[in-house]
């Protein structure tokens, strides 16, 4: 699947996030201090927090159940947890961002939850 | 020019009183120490863990001949003095040569007790004082195999116990039945005995030695029975002997010891003394506490401070012998007026007794469990009634009162002003303070800082716990304990530098404190923000440092939906409310809906894009948040009161509705809660609050720094007010303080354990015009803070937080 354009900069709070709606589940879109954003699935690798109600520094988010830290840039778990949830990329085009969903990931991903 | 102080006597007591007299007149005396040993001033009472070899000499060295020499002291080692010419005011010492003195003390100590009996100067008979001694049983244990030790009390059976530990085959040979009799009654000596035989030492009780036989060195010892023991070692323990020989000759009245008065002053106004060689108000003491505290008074008086009396001491005994626990203190006979309360099993060992006399503690005697030694020791110095607590007294102190399930610490539960280390008199309120003001980690440290655990020892594990109740798990020492890894700043320190040097946000935070993260951490974010709020309300208030459910003003649970809580004033509604709430949750299929715990309805399954509209519902209908999910005021749970119960004393339902008006909508560093009571029952559970008001006849009961939760505190008592409007003022000044003053996320109750109630009480109760600007304060910041956070939403703020960015197919 081609880039979907999913609203602009100005849209999503420093330090914070918004989420997109997606069939197969909400991506949280995080936007740093230096307005780099980032696309993580909404569910925390340890117990399913929404990663999208965290605490936005740098690179991490910290999920609001349980305090896990997690890279925003590749979903990773900071030790000394140990986990990963599926990160996107997304595009900024004059402060219009596109989010990348790859086809055979959604179908995948689809199928999980369908199941 | 100045004066001459001599010292006859270099040990424990009399270099104390030289040190406390340094601390307060360093430059008054020239002073002179003469000591027959030939070491500077040690440990006298950790001989024993040298001679068993737990410890070193060098370990047990109190001040070194560098201490004397940065004193400016001449100290004389290897030198008696043999006499005392006070119309000359100098004395003379064996050389025959001769010092002057101004002023003289006299800390000569005790002679031990050697029974005349024949034999009794054989090589190989010693008594158990000195480092002499100590080397004397080192040199016979490695060369021989047998050892008698005469004397079943406390310093017996520490020789005992050492002599066994390096190899000897012991047979402690006692008087009477029971070992330790002036410690210990018939049970507990039974006990001891037992456990001293399991580790392999023979006893010989009711024996009287008739002589002791040998050629040069002894062989045999024999009994008025006419029964023989073959020994190479013969250690006598039998009782201690003030050192009065030297004032005696003077002419210094002397009876069993030297009797001085309650300043340390000898008949002769010149000659003081300190220590084992004194008799005061009739008594004379084998124990370093009291002798500490002598130094002390002594000390004020060379100083010409004159403020100081000794009064005589309470003193308790612990056995220092590895692995057996045993407790001592007071008088633990009693007799016809007193009572006994006693708790024996002998199977795990243990035994306590407390004697009673009109419901105070007399006397105490603990083995196999000596935890709440202190604490006993401290009602006992108290004079505390026990009447409310009798039944349990034995259980201990986690068992009173308010002691919840969570973690019990026996060191973290005992009062600051309960005697730790006996031996120095220092109490857990100077460890507590010490710990914190000098930052220290370290059981050295705290010796150091505090001479806590610094003589005998034995208070060193209750040391180890209040270190690690105050500064956390101690493994890794950092000097301060810093706000998060982010920083090496104190919350303290933040907090007084955002104030000091007006600093109004986060970046500006970070930059001049030079953070070490680019936005911080989840944990300190939301403190700094807090600190900021607290500091300048209205200015300041960062949404993106706030916690998620102080973001969407509802509690986050595990499936991602929100409660809402809705302000029901004083727990009080009403049909029109009540429908006003049904009709919401039907209308959003909230799926519960659920009493709380503190006195509202909470509605749970919320979906995150439904709250701004379930909260424009509750709005029109007159609802508030209920801040269910704020560090901030919570509840105000109240009874029925006078308006209704036989027993209501005011109207507590309308004082809880003009307290929670007053503070709702408030941040606080935890959350905060608040009760009132209509009467002493207590139906509102006002005393487990952050504040809690009982009304009584009278007026109005006010208690702080109660919780539930995880370990259950109750509230201690602030003060008693008449009127609403001093609840109301009390209230809001309390909240400022603790606003202003505790740690972000420290909720009342530890709060004021931490910085103590008098410190509270200090500034709301003693200081009117301080409490006065404090509440003040408080409600000029409410004026930003009463908005309705939910109306707001339900209008359009933060439209963006509850609702998703866009929607993909
Ligand atoms: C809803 C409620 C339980 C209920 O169904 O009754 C509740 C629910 C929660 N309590 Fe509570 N507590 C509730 C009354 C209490 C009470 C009773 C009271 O207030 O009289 C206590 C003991 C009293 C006290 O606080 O001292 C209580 C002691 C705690 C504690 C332990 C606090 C402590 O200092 O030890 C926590 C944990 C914390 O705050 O860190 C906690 C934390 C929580 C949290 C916020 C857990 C969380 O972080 O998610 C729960 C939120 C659930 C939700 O979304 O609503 N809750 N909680 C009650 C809400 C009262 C209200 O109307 O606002
Ligand atoms: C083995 C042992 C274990 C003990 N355990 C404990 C315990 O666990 N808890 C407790 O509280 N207490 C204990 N004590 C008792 C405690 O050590 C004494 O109470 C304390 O040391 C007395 O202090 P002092 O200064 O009065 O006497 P000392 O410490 O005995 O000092 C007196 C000094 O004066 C010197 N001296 C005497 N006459 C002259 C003179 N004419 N000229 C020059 N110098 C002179 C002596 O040589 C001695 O060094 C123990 C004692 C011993 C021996
Ligand atoms: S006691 Fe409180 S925190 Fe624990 S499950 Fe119940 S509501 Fe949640
Ligand atoms: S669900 Fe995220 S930390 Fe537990």
């Amino acid at each position: 699947m081609p880039l979907v354009e999913i609203g602009k900069l100005e849209d999503i709070p420093k330090l914070g996030s918004r989420v997109v709606r997606t069939a197969q589940g909400d991506i949280a879109i995080f936007r740093n201090n230096e307005d780099e954003v980032f696309a993580l699935l909404d569910i925390c690798p340890h117990k399913a927090g929404p990663l999208s109600q965290g605490i936005v520094c740098e690179h991490t988010v910290t999920c609001p159940l349980h305090n896990w830290n997690i890279d925003m840039r590749n979903g990773e778990a900071c030790a000394p947890d140990e986990g990963r949830t599926k990160s996107f990329n997304v595009v900024s085009k004059s402060d219009v961002l596109f989010l990348d969903i790859p086809d055979d990931e959604k179908a995948v991903t689809t199928q999980a939850v369908a199941g | 020019m100045k004066e001459k102080l001599v010292m006859i006597g270099n040990g424990m007591a009399g270099v104390r009183a030289i040190e406390e007299l340094l601390k307060l007149a360093p430059e008054k005396y020239e002073i002179t120490i003469f000591g027959s040993e030939p070491h500077a001033n040690y440990n006298r009472i950790l001989l024993s863990p040298v001679l068993t070899g737990e410890m070193a000499l060098e370990d047990i060295m109190l001040n070194d001949v560098d201490w004397y020499k940065d004193n400016d002291i001449n100290l004389q080692l290897n030198k008696k003095i043999v006499k005392i010419d006070r119309r000359g005011r100098k004395v003379m010492d064996e050389g025959g040569e001769e010092t002057a003195y101004d002023r003289l003390l006299i800390a000569t100590g005790s002679n031990p007790f050697i029974i005349p009996i024949p034999g009794h100067e054989l090589e190989g008979v010693i008594a158990y004082r000195d480092i002499a001694d100590v080397d004397y049983m080192l040199d016979t244990a490695n060369e021989y195999k047998n050892a008698v030790v005469i004397g079943g009390g406390l310093l017996g059976l520490e020789a005992a116990n050492g002599l066994k530990e390096r190899g000897m085959n012991v047979t402690v040979v006692h008087l009477l039945d029971t070992l330790m009799e002036r410690q210990l009654d018939a049970s507990s000596g039974a006990l001891l005995q037992s456990s001293l035989e399991d580790r392999g030492l023979s006893f010989k009780m009711t024996a009287q030695t008739a002589a002791i036989v040998g050629d040069k060195r002894v062989e045999k010892i024999q009994f008025a029975d006419g029964s023989e023991l073959a020994t190479d070692l013969v250690v006598m323990a039998v009782g201690i002997r003030p050192n009065v020989e030297l004032a005696e000759k003077a002419g210094i009245h002397s009876e069993r010891g030297i009797v001085v008065n309650d300043t340390m002053q000898t008949y002769d106004p010149r000659i003081y003394a300190v220590g084992e060689c004194l008799q005061h108000r009739g008594e004379t003491y084998g124990l370093v506490a009291p002798l500490f505290e002598q130094a002390k008074v002594c000390a004020n008086h060379l100083a010409e401070l004159g403020h100081a009396r000794y009064e005589g001491s309470v003193t308790s005994t612990k056995l220092k012998v590895t692995g057996i626990d045993l407790f001592s203190a007071g008088d633990f006979t009693g007799d016809e007026s007193t009572e006994d309360i006693v708790f024996q099993d002998p199977n795990v060992g243990v035994y306590k007794k407390v004697v009673l006399k009109d419901n105070k503690i007399l006397g105490a005697v603990l083995y196999g469990n000596t935890v709440d030694g202190a604490w006993y020791f401290d009602l006992m110095r108290n004079g505390t009634d026990v009447s409310d607590f009798r039944e349990s007294l034995l259980f201990g102190q986690a068992h009173i009162g308010d002691a919840g399930h969570g973690e019990t610490n026996a060191a973290a539960a005992l009062p600051n002003t309960a005697e730790v280390c006996g031996c120095n008199g220092v109490i857990k309120g100077d460890i507590v303070n010490a710990i914190r003001e000098k930052g220290l980690f370290t059981l050295d440290d705290v010796r150091a800082h505090t001479k806590a655990s610094s003589s005998c020892g034995s208070c060193t594990g209750l040391v180890e716990q209040i270190l690690a109740s105050v500064v956390g798990d101690f493994s890794e020492t950092p000097k301060k304990k810093a706000m998060c890894k982010c920083t090496d700043f104190t919350h303290d320190e933040v907090r007084k530098a955002i104030v000091a040097n007006s600093i109004k946000s986060i970046p500006d935070v970070m930059q001049q404190m030079e953070w070490k993260t680019v936005n911080g951490c989840a944990s300190c974010r939301p403190a700094l923000n807090y600190y900021l709020v607290c500091a300048w309300p209205g200015e300041w208030d960062d949404y993106q440092s706030r916690f998620i459910n102080e973001r969407a003003h509802a509690n986050i649970q595990k499936d991602g939906t929100y409660s809402v809580i809705p302000r029901m004033w004083g727990g009080v509604t009403n049909p029109t409310e009540l429908r006003a709430i049904a009709d919401v949750a039907d209308k959003y299929s909230i799926p519960t809906m659920k009493v709380t715990g503190g006195q509202r309805i909470d509605l749970l399954g919320v979906k995150k894009e439904d709250l701004p509209k379930v909260w424009g519902d509750l709005s029109r209908a007159g609802f508030v948040s209920g801040h269910a999910y704020a560090k901030g005021l919570r509840t105000v749970k109240t009874c029925v009161g006078k308006e209704w119960c036989r027993f209501g004393t005011q109207d507590s339902t309308t004082m809880g509705i003009d307290l929670e008006k007053m503070a709702w909508g408030s941040w606080t560093p935890h959350k905060f809660k608040i009760a009132v009571s209509g009467c002493p029952r207590n139906c509102a559970e006002a005393t487990i609050k952050d504040f809690g008001v009982v009304a009584v006849d009278s007026g109005w009961e006010l208690h702080v720094g109660g919780n539930g939760g995880i370990k259950v505190r109750a509230t201690d008592f602030l003060c008693k007010v008449t009127s609403e409007d001093e609840v109301i003022e009390y209230c809001a000044a309390f909240m400022q303080f603790y606003r202003e003053d505790a740690h972000y996320l420290e909720r009342t109750a530890p709060w004021i354990e931490r910085v103590g109630l008098s410190h509270v009480k200090e500034h709301i109760v003693d200081d009117e015009p301080g409490r006065k600007a404090l509440a003040k304060r408080f409600l000029d910041s409410q004026k930003h803070m009463q908005d309705d956070p939910w109306k707001q939403r339900a209008e359009g703020v933060h439209e963006g937080e509850f609702q998703p960015l866009t929607e993909i197919a």
